[in-house]
């Protein structure tokens, strides 16, 4: 039974506060993903190594399509894995 | 004229001669057919992310050249596919942004500036001040002048901010 001071809120205080989330490619003007650079495509996948969908990253459906396929050759070269249980 | 990036991973276990030689050789081959070879990046030894060919590791090499069409590609990558040194190869069409990418990040104006790079343009600003201050040596009393006139703009620019 949890005892009455680790009910603090009873709805989450966080709701409002959130921030909108936001393609980075069209907010920071970016014009080319690149493939060679698994480090900036690390950020779009999660610890399996799998793509993160756009509702998550907040990318535009064109960028996304373009990052999808930037981690596609990535993995080809062998620059991120196509499957991994302990990735990042 | 279209612009292609051809990107591949030769054998780490080769001597280091034998892997430039891989290179050149590809590089040979794209201007003996009539491609204009706009750059060679070396990547140089990577960790691979998988193993290939039983090897953990490769060197990694990129060559940026443009041609008329696509018709010598075909040529390219059946070389590359008979060549056993080569581990691995992308070949990619360029638009106008990856193109214009690839020239600002030679340049170093995006992405991640890599160390042999940094080490260069460090050297490069070394030299610059060993000029410098050699010239503040030499001609004292001009450099004291300079000094001199810089406070007063300064304060204009207080002025108009405020």
């Amino acid at each position: 039974m949890a005892s009455r001071d680790d009910i603090k809120f009873l709805s989450n205080p966080k709701i409002g506060q959130k921030k909108k989330k936001y393609c980075r490619f069209t907010k920071y003007n970016l014009k080319y993903v690149d493939y060679k650079d698994p480090d900036f495509l690390k950020g779009f996948l999660n610890e399996q190594g799998k793509l993160l969908p756009r509702r998550i990253t907040g990318n535009s459906l064109k960028w996304q399509r373009r990052v999808s396929r930037a981690v596609k050759r990535s993995r080809h070269l062998a620059m991120l894995p196509y499957v991994s249980d302990q990735f990042k | 004229m279209r612009h292609y990036e051809v990107t591949f991973i030769v054998d780490p276990l080769l001597s280091s001669d034998e892997i430039k030689g891989t290179a050149t050789n590809y590089v040979e081959h794209l201007t003996n057919q009539g491609a204009n070879v706009t750059h060679v990046d070396e990547m140089g030894l990577r960790q691979l992310a998988y193993q290939i060919m039983k090897r953990n590791s490769g060197q990694y090499f990129s060559i940026e050249f443009s041609y008329e069409n696509g018709s010598l590609i075909p040529n390219l990558e059946l070389a590359l596919q008979r060549d056993g040194r080569i581990m691995r190869f992308l070949t990619v069409a360029l638009d106008k942004h990856g193109v214009q990418f690839n020239e600002d990040k030679r340049k170093g104006k995006v992405g991640h500036v890599r160390e042999e790079e940094l080490a260069k343009q460090a050297a490069l600003e070394e030299k610059e001040q060993e000029e410098k201050e050699q010239e503040e040596k030499e001609p004292a009393e001009t450099v004291k002048a300079s000094t001199d006139k810089e406070p007063a703009p300064q304060d204009k620019n207080q002025d108009s901010e405020e």
